[in-house]
């Protein structure tokens, strides 16, 4: 039950409302690097001290600082401003200050991250991109620093320090995976979240992340994607899917009184291959019974706020969805696929926009989409035809902020298990990738973390090189021909990044896109 | 009272002050500071017995630096372990009577010292034929091998040493208990003007000095981690810490 093409709707928007998604289908940039080859086995490069010193994203303007609250520009005194801001930080977090302590240089992680393994850069290693922020916090907040900073690497707050940090605090995904291999668990992201935060607040903003956040305050989500958009958005795809299967399945808007609030990342109404995910879970709602809505006042599940380290804008952003779910009185929240918006749902919702007691106690809140839809078929609620994927040869690919900043389930690791048992039910042709390269240990698809940008383009494709080697193996072995995904960024970035090696685009897929195929909707009429 | 067991004398209570206030300073600063948003690095466990083991694993087999790569797991466990030994056979030296289990690992205990400088001498050799890790390097980073490296091997050298090289006879172990018991009672003993010894001391008084502003406190830090001892429930319990529980949105 393939889909025959997408609506000529649907392709018009696309080119419009470009920020999740720079897919224009054929063009592929001749570039000015060199893409690096896919190696039969992953080899650690030997350091290029600056050979990604240039990479740096495009500099917020002064209307996308105001809209997030931080000057226009450099500020006067900055580097005081700075430091300042950083000694706060640090006394308001005891990661900072535990990760600035505790790093032994013993040097376990420098292997672990992706933009180090794509591009050799030796501040793409995770304790040398620590080190950028730590020299700083050792100069200023030290004994060792303030009085031998020749012994310890430390350093004054200068052009240069700050030059490298807009450098390389984005060039980091925020993924985790060195926190994973790091005895002390010391996670980059962190700092990088930081010392974005503290840039942001001495006037130096990234446009991607501050312009998108902007247009969730104005608008409502990432995209900017007005009301009767979206609102027509949906109409076309209920005609779709009715032209596709003669059944009435809903994407309704803004319904009071409905059971869930389905909160997905922006890219889902739009985006391919994001809007097939989509259609998937508004089939397994409709299957199942269940009375859903989006809300158009929340309709972004992402939260760009995480990636520029700014809990004043995470609490704003995230507000809107308690509004929206107590203003449409529904009684369970359920985040569509994404991974860093599920790592703030899971991990920071209760947090910043809890409790939830106005909701059903029966239901974890909120709710993942696979977890809801796993729930379903384990109850035998879904009538699923497995062959209708057998056209398909597919491999899982783990999200780095779903496998390592949150959880599915009910039992530590549930978020690798749910989804692969998703897919399991669902088509009869399923192969892991190498085990060093999933669950806990995947790899980030190299746009995360606010950096998926066309500003950051040979980032993202070198940064891509660890996953898209583990893929090469596993479609070279079985065959491979589809790449499932949980994440906005993760389907956006790949279909970008993976034709400069070679793949086609169409491989990269949502999941809930191989429950749609399965899924048998007459069947339950 | 000689000019040197005075000079000692006073050099170790300051030593001890300083270890001692200062690493507990930073566990004050450690355990005060909030950790507004919950960031285990998951799986994580579920439960807070899960969390202790866990943290259990981390601190005895250094299971994450197992999974990430096996010659720094190798040489820095040897390295840990050998110490943990040196040191509990140390405490012969500040116990009277001496504990069963102190007693019990004598004669083991003196062969870690050569397991504690291979240990040392592989995660020296890192740092120089390791390009990446011989980028993140700093002298400090040299300077805290070398130091403990210059402890094992006095120690060594007054353990197993031939006498007469350096020192005419073989260390009175038992004057320099009579002078660490002495400085813990307040009744001070004369201290053993060996030149190896004093070598050894200094050295040591070295550091518990630099101990509490080095990357040494990884030891206390460790246990604070919250990537490692928080525990996996966001969505049945409400955390709320620092700035997440103020009212005003940000005010951190
Ligand atoms: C709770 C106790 C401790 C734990 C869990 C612990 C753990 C670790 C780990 C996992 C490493 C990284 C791997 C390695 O290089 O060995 C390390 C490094 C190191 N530890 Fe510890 N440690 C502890 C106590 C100590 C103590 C008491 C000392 C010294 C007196 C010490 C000195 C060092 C040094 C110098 C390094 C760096 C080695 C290098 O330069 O490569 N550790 N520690
Ligand atoms: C105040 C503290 C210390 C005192 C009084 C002290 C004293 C001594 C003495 C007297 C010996 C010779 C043992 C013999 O000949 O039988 C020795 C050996 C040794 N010391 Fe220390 N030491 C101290 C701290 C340390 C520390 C912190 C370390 C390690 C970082 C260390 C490492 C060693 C080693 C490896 C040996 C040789 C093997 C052994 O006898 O265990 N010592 N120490
Ligand atoms: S693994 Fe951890 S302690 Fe080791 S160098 Fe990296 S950040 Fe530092
Ligand atoms: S968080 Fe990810 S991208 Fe950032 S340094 Fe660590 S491994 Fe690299």
């Amino acid at each position: 039950m393939l889909r025959a093409g997408p609506p000529r709707k649907r392709r018009a928007a696309n080119s419009l409302f470009c920020y999740w998604n720079h897919n224009f289908r054929g063009l592929k940039n001749v570039a000015d690097f060199e893409i690096p080859a896919l190696k039969e086995y992953p080899v650690i490069p030997l350091i290029q001290v600056g050979s990604m010193a240039h990479s740096k994203p495009f500099v917020a303007k002064p209307d996308h600082q105001d809209a997030v609250g931080f000057p226009h520009e450099l500020v006067d005194n900055w580097e005081e401003k700075a430091v300042k801001k950083l000694g706060e930080l640090v006394q308001g977090s005891r990661a900072l200050q535990v990760f600035l302590d505790a790093c032994v240089k013993c040097g376990a992680c420098t292997d672990k991250c992706h933009y180090y393994l794509g591009t050799s850069d030796p501040k793409n290693m995770p304790v040398a991109r620590q080190d950028l922020l730590r020299q700083v916090y050792r100069r200023y907040y030290t004994f060792a620093g303030k009085y031998f900073p020749w012994l310890v690497g430390a350093r004054d707050m200068d052009k240069e320090v700050l030059d490298d940090w807009y450098s390389y605090f984005h060039q980091c995904s925020q993924c985790r995976r060195c926190s994973v291999f790091c005895p002390y668990g010391i996670d980059t992201a962190e700092i990088s979240m930081a010392a974005r935060e503290v840039m942001d607040s001495v006037g130096l903003g990234q446009k991607y992340c501050n312009e998108i956040l902007g247009k969730v305050y104005t608008i409502g989500n990432n995209l900017g994607l007005p009301e009767p958009a979206l609102r027509n958005t949906l109409e076309g795809l209920e005609e779709e899917v009715k032209e596709d299967t003669g059944v009435d399945v809903r994407f309704p808007l803004d319904e009071k009184g409905a059971d869930v609030l389905l909160v997905t990342p922006s890219a889902d109404f739009f985006a391919e291959p994001h809007v097939d995910g989509l259609i998937g879970y508004g089939k397994v709602f409709h299957q199942a019974g269940i009375s859903w809505t989006m809300s158009s006042y929340a309709s972004e599940a992402g939260n760009f706020s995480m990636f520029i380290g700014s809990g004043a804008n995470l609490k704003k952003t995230t507000r809107r969805i308690r509004e929206a779910a107590l203003d449409l009185g529904v009684k369970r929240l359920v985040v569509g696929e994404c991974g860093h918006a599920w790592r703030v749902a899971y991990s920071f919702w209760n947090t910043l926009i809890g409790p939830f007691d106005f909701l059903d106690p029966k239901y974890p809140a909120p709710q993942h989409i696979c977890e809801v839809t796993h729930d379903l078929i384990q109850r035998g609620a879904l009538t699923l035809d497995k062959e209708a994927n057998d056209h398909r040869i597919i491999t899982f690919h783990d999200s780095c902020n779903v496998a390592r900043a949150s959880r599915m389930g009910n039992m530590p690791g549930g978020q690798f298990v749910i989804p692969r048992e998703i897919i399991k039910s669902v088509a009869n042709h399923f192969h892991d990738m190498a085990p060093d390269t999933i669950h806990e240990s995947t790899y980030c698809c190299g746009g995360g973390g606010g950096l998926l940008t066309d500003d950051l383009i040979e980032l993202r494709i070198k940064g891509a090189l660890p996953r898209v080697e583990a893929l090469k193996q596993v479609v070279d072995e079985h065959g491979v021909n589809f790449m499932a995904a949980i994440c906005a960024i993760c389907k956006s970035q790949f279909t970008k990044v993976i034709p400069y090696y070679d793949f086609p685009m169409e491989m990269i897929g949502s999941l809930h896109q191989l429950v749609s195929s399965a899924i048998q909707l007459k069947t339950k009429e | 009272m000689s000019a040197l067991t005075i000079t000692y004398a006073l050099l170790f209570y300051a030593a001890t002050a300083i270890l001692a206030i200062g690493v507990f300073r930073k566990i004050f600063i450690y355990a005060r500071t909030p950790a507004p948003l919950l960031i285990p690095t998951t799986p994580a466990p579920t439960t807070a017995t899960g969390v202790v083991w866990r943290m259990f694993k981390e601190v005895t087999v250094f299971e994450s630096l197992f999974k990430s790569n096996k010659w720094i797991w190798i040489f820095g466990w040897m390295f840990h372990l050998a110490l943990f030994l040196v040191l509990l056979r140390h405490l012969r030296y500040f116990t009277e009577p001496v504990w069963t289990v102190v007693a019990l690992v004598q004669p083991y205990g003196k062969y870690a010292a050569f397991a504690m400088v291979a240990g040392l001498l592989g995660l020296w050799a890192r740092r120089f034929v390791v390009d990446r890790v011989r980028y993140i390097t700093n002298l400090s980073d040299h300077l805290m091998l070398l130091l403990l490296l210059a402890i094992g091997v006095s120690g060594i050298l007054m353990k197993f040493g031939i006498v007469g090289i350096v020192d005419p006879a073989h260390t009175d172990i038992v004057a320099v208990k009579a002078f660490f018991l002495g400085l813990m009672y307040f009744d001070w003993q004369p201290l053993p003007a060996d030149t190896v010894l004093v070598i050894h001391l200094t050295l040591v008084a070295v550091l518990m000095i630099v101990f509490p502003v080095s990357k040494l406190l990884h030891a206390p830090g460790v246990f604070f981690s919250p990537s490692r001892n928080q525990v996996d429930s966001a969505r049945e319990k409400r955390h709320v810490a620092g700035w997440t529980a103020a009212e005003t949105p940000g005010s951190k």
